[in-house]
Order: structure tokens, then sequence, then C-alpha cells
């Protein structure tokens, strides 16, 4: 007679087609779940969305300041001073060198009557320049590095410091770092308020699944009783912590929408004043996706530890 | 199917509410066991489904030692087990269908196998047509008879009952036993723990008594 139950739940493909059909189950009554108890639900995804917005906002300041910077002062150029002597020509030919060795980089040569030209025009000392018997400036080639980070730059510098026919390298390198500094700041602080708002996203909802199993704890001991395992009592509330997490990050993504909605406009204009087209960058799609991923996560690893509590307080 | 052997159970900071109880219950056997309100009826069934452990001695259920069982081996130690106890009643925000199927959804079964299962356990009982109902609607006498269904459901070998007719009359307490004795009667082995001797008297049965946590074991 038992055996005869037991047959049909024995077979791997049943099993694992009966745990799907537990899961579909579950998941349906979770989202039935929240539909009945939706002020709970609502609330609990404001509180989530608003704890997971304020990293997400100082982490979109950050990275319009940095492609703000980028884009007004110009990427960091190495200006190369070619000895006096250096023709032209063999300017020409040492630019392509070089940005034959970094294909993604800007390498411009520069002659010397261009960069009088550009002196002139720039500086206003046009007539004494042009008393001048001969042109005093040198050829020169300016780089614009892909790689900004200051290290690299230095690095950059120094190399072609060695070159033959080159003078003198110049280059503004300390707005570059003290823009480091402040971004790694800034990052630090994400990862910080990141964190201690991930500890109080866990504590929400844990709460809240504590106040849900704490109004199922008579079904609990039912199932335990007719011999549920602790993952067959747990997952219901795995599904409710990832419909929280999932809903917080929801939340927490049409406020970023809402914000850039509202803030655009005013930026453009900015920007505009500056003669710069600048809009602001929203959040792209990895970074949306690592949202949702991490505050679903948030919400599972919450309702686990809320469970386990439960199960390992009636099991004493 | 059950066997207990020298079997003491002592609660945390309170007296033995078993002490060197043994005695065994064959497959297929039904028995009764009787005793006044403290004399350890429910500690002697929770050790059978490891919901307490003994302090001494071993207790076997199907062979198998479930004093040195893992937490995690006791839930297909209960899935064999049909219960019936007091405290643990019907979930009254589910219906009829939904308590009765709880066990099968557990084991793991089909949708299909789950009905089939379900409409049979409750006809069984005389419930066929209350299905879709809530437990709430139903009597007390037919509340007790859904938790039957929910015990045998999954055609357990062995079923329990901890004062199934507490607050039955007598009629209807009759009517509860007859229908344990034809499940005995197609080979399950039933052990009940109950307080009405009249009823135990009637029905004929072999008899387990316990006093004090001591075992006095009659007919
Ligand atoms: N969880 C518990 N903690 C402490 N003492 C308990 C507990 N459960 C039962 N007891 C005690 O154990 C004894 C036997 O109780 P019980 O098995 O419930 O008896 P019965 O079911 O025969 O009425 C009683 O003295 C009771 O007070
Ligand atoms: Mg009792």
């Amino acid at each position: 007679m038992t055996s005869g139950a037991r047959a049909a739940v024995t077979r791997p493909r049943d099993r694992f087609r009966a745990w799907m059909a537990n899961h579909r189950r579950v998941l349906g009554e979770t989202l039935v779940g929240f539909r009945r108890d939706w002020g709970t639900s609502l609330m609990t995804w404001l509180v989530l969305g608003i704890a997971l917005v304020l990293p997400l906002f100082l982490y979109l300041l950050l990275m319009n300041a940095a492609s703000i910077s980028g884009g007004f002062e110009g990427k960091p150029r190495i200006s190369l001073y070619l000895d006096s002597g250096y023709s032209a020509q063999s300017g020409k030919a040492l630019a392509q060198r070089l940005a034959d060795g970094n294909p993604a980089e800007l390498v411009v040569y520069i002659s010397p009557e261009e960069a009088l030209a550009e002196f002139q025009s720039r500086s206003g000392f046009g007539d004494v320049l042009n008393s001048l018997p001969s042109n005093p400036l040198p050829g020169l080639i300016e780089v614009t590095p892909s790689d900004i980070e200051p290290g690299a730059l230095r690095r950059r510098a120094s190399e072609y410091e060695s070159l033959p026919g080159v003078s003198m390298v110049v280059m503004d390198v300390a707005w570059i770092e003290r823009l480091f500094a402040l971004l790694s700041l800034g990052e630090r602080l994400v990862v910080a308020l990141s964190l201690v708002l991930a500890v109080g996203m866990l504590l929400v909802i844990g709460n809240t699944i504590r106040l849900a199993i704490e109004n199922r704890r008579a079904e609990i001991e039912v199932v335990k009783l007719v011999g549920g395992t602790d993952g067959f009592v747990r997952r219901p509330f795995l599904y409710m912590g990832l419909g929280y997490g999932l809903g917080g990050a929801l939340t927490a993504w049409l406020l970023v929408q809402i914000s850039l909605w509202f803030l655009r406009g005013p930026v453009e204009l900015l920007a505009q004043s500056y003669q710069n087209a600048y809009s602001l960058q929203g959040l792209g799609v990895i970074e949306t996706l690592g949202v949702f991923v991490a505050s679903g996560l948030l919400g599972i690893i919450g309702a686990a530890l809320a469970v386990n509590k439960h199960l390992r307080e009636m099991d004493s | 199917m059950i066997r207990f052997d020298q079997v003491s159970k002592r609660y945390p900071g309170g007296k033995d509410a078993l002490s060197r109880v043994s005695f065994e219950l064959a497959d297929g056997e039904i028995a009764f066991l009787t005793g006044h309100s403290g004399a350890g009826k429910s500690t002697l069934m929770k050790l059978v489904i490891v919901m307490e452990r003994a302090s001494q001695g071993q207790v076997f259920v199907n062979g198998m030692n479930v004093n040195r069982v893992r937490s995690g081996q006791i839930p297909a130690i209960r899935r064999n087990i049909g219960v019936v106890f007091q405290n643990h009643q019907l979930l009254f925000d589910r219906t009829v269908f939904d308590n009765v199927s709880l066990p099968l959804l557990i084991a793991g079964f089909q949708h299909r196998e789950i009905g089939r299962r379900v409409r049979a356990a409750l006809s069984k009982v005389g419930l066929a047509d209350k299905e879709r109902v809530l437990p709430i609607t139903l009597s007390g006498g037919e509340q007790q008879r859904v938790g039957i269904a929910r015990a045998v459901v999954n055609r357990p070998a062995l079923l329990l009952a901890d004062e199934p007719t507490g607050n039955l009359d007598p009629a209807l307490s009759q009517e509860i036993m007859n229908l344990f004795d034809q499940f005995n009667q197609v080979g399950v082995s039933v052990l009940i723990a109950t307080h009405d001797l009249d009823l135990v008297a009637r029905m004929g049965k072999r008899q387990i008594v316990l006093h004090d946590g001591r075992l006095q074991e009659g007919v």
C-alpha cells in the first residue's frame, strides 16, 4: 500500500515535475497574496525603493560629474614639444608612429606655422610675433590618451620623454588627480551607503516576512506535522521576499526615472548656456539589471534569515 | 510498526512524562492508548513522529530507530504516518480540498493524482460533497472527519490519533472510531489515544494503559 503511494513520486522526472509544479503554485499564491495585502506590499515597496534610491542618486551624480568634467575641460592632453630642427615631415611621421601604436587615441601633429597662427589668434601678441625675424615656436604633437588614470599618464609621459627628437613633454595631471581623488571618494561613499542600506533592507524585509510567518504559524505547524521539509516551508516566504526585493527595485527605478525627467530640462538649458549639448545620463541596462538582481537577492536572503530563525525556534 | 524499548521522556525542568515504557504495536494492529489526563499519552505520540525525542531508551518506527535520525530525515518519516492531533487542527482559511490535499502537495504528487486521492479520501469519510466548502461551515464531527481524511490521504502505513473524539457526543464518537476500525481492516496500523473508556470497552480492542508515565498494559 505504501509502496504504491511512494512510486508515484520517486521517479526523478516526476519529482522534478512535481517540484516545478510546486514552484508555479507558490508563485501564483505569492502574487495573489501581494494583491490581497496590497496596502502592506505597497508600503514595503516604497520603503525599500527609497532606501535603494539614495545610493543610486549618489551614483548618478558621480557618473554625471565625471562625464561633465570630461566633456567641459577636455580629456587631458600630453603635448610633445619637438626639437626645433625637426622637419614637418619627420614630425608627421612620428605622430603617425604614435598613432599606429595606439589606434584608439587621437594624435595630432601641429607644425610650427600652425602653432604660430593659433598663438597669434589667441594671445593678441600678433604684431610682436610678426616683427620677429623667424618663428620661435617648435612643432608639437598632441596626444589625447584614452587611459586617464594618473599613474598611466605619468608612465606615458616618461616614455615620450625618451623618444629622440622630443625636447619636452608637458601635461596637466594635477586636476585629473584631484578629480580622481574626488571620484574615488564618491565611489567609496556609494559603496558605504549601499552596504548600510542593504542591511536596512534586510531588516525591513526580514521583519515583514516575520509578520507573514506569524500569520501563518498554524499552517507551518501543520505542514511540518504532515512531513513538509524546511524547504517546503521556506519556499512561499522566499518568493515573498523576492517579490518585495523586486518591487523595491522597481520603485527605485521609477523614482530615478521621474527625477531624471524632472531635472533633464533645466540641465540641458544650463548646458546650452555654456554652448554645450550635455544631457543627463541615467541608468544603463547593466546597472538597472544589477539593481534588480541585488535587490531581489537581498529580498530572498532577508526572507531566508527570518524563516530559518522561526524554524530553529520551532524545533527547540 | 511501533516498538518502544525502555523509553523515558523528561521535559526540561519537569518530572518524567514517560518512565521506562516498553511496548510493541504490530503491523496492521489497532490499539487504544488510555490513561488519565497528564499520563503521557500525547508525549508518547510525539515521540513516534519525532516532535520530541526520548531522554532514554529507543523508539523504533517501521524498524527505524527514530531517536537517532537527523532532523533532515524527519519529514520522510512523517509522510508515512497519518496524524489526527487535537491541537493541530484544520486551516480555516483554506477549503476542505486544500486542507486534505496538503500532505499530497508536500509529497510531490501530480495535480490529477491529487484530485483523485483527495476525492477518494473524502468519500471514505463521507464528505464527498464538501470539498469546496470552508471547514468553518462544517459541524464538529465533520471537521474531525476532514482531519481524518487529511491523515489517510497519503495512504500511510500508520495512523495516530490523539483524542480524536474529544468534543463529540457519543454517537459521533462511535462513528469516528468505526472509521478508524475500517482503515485498520484494510491493513493500516492504528494507535488512538483517548480517555473515553466506555467507547474503548465497546470497541473491544487492545488497550495500552498509561498511569503517571508508566505502562499498565491490559486486555
Ligand atoms: N512541552 C512540555 N513541557 C513540559 N512538560 C510537559 C510538556 N508537555 C507535556 N508535559 C507534561 O508531561 C506530562 C504528560 O503530558 P501529556 O503527554 O500531554 O499527557 P496526556 O496527553 O496523557 O494528557 C504532564 O505532566 C505534562 O504536564
Ligand atoms: Mg494529551
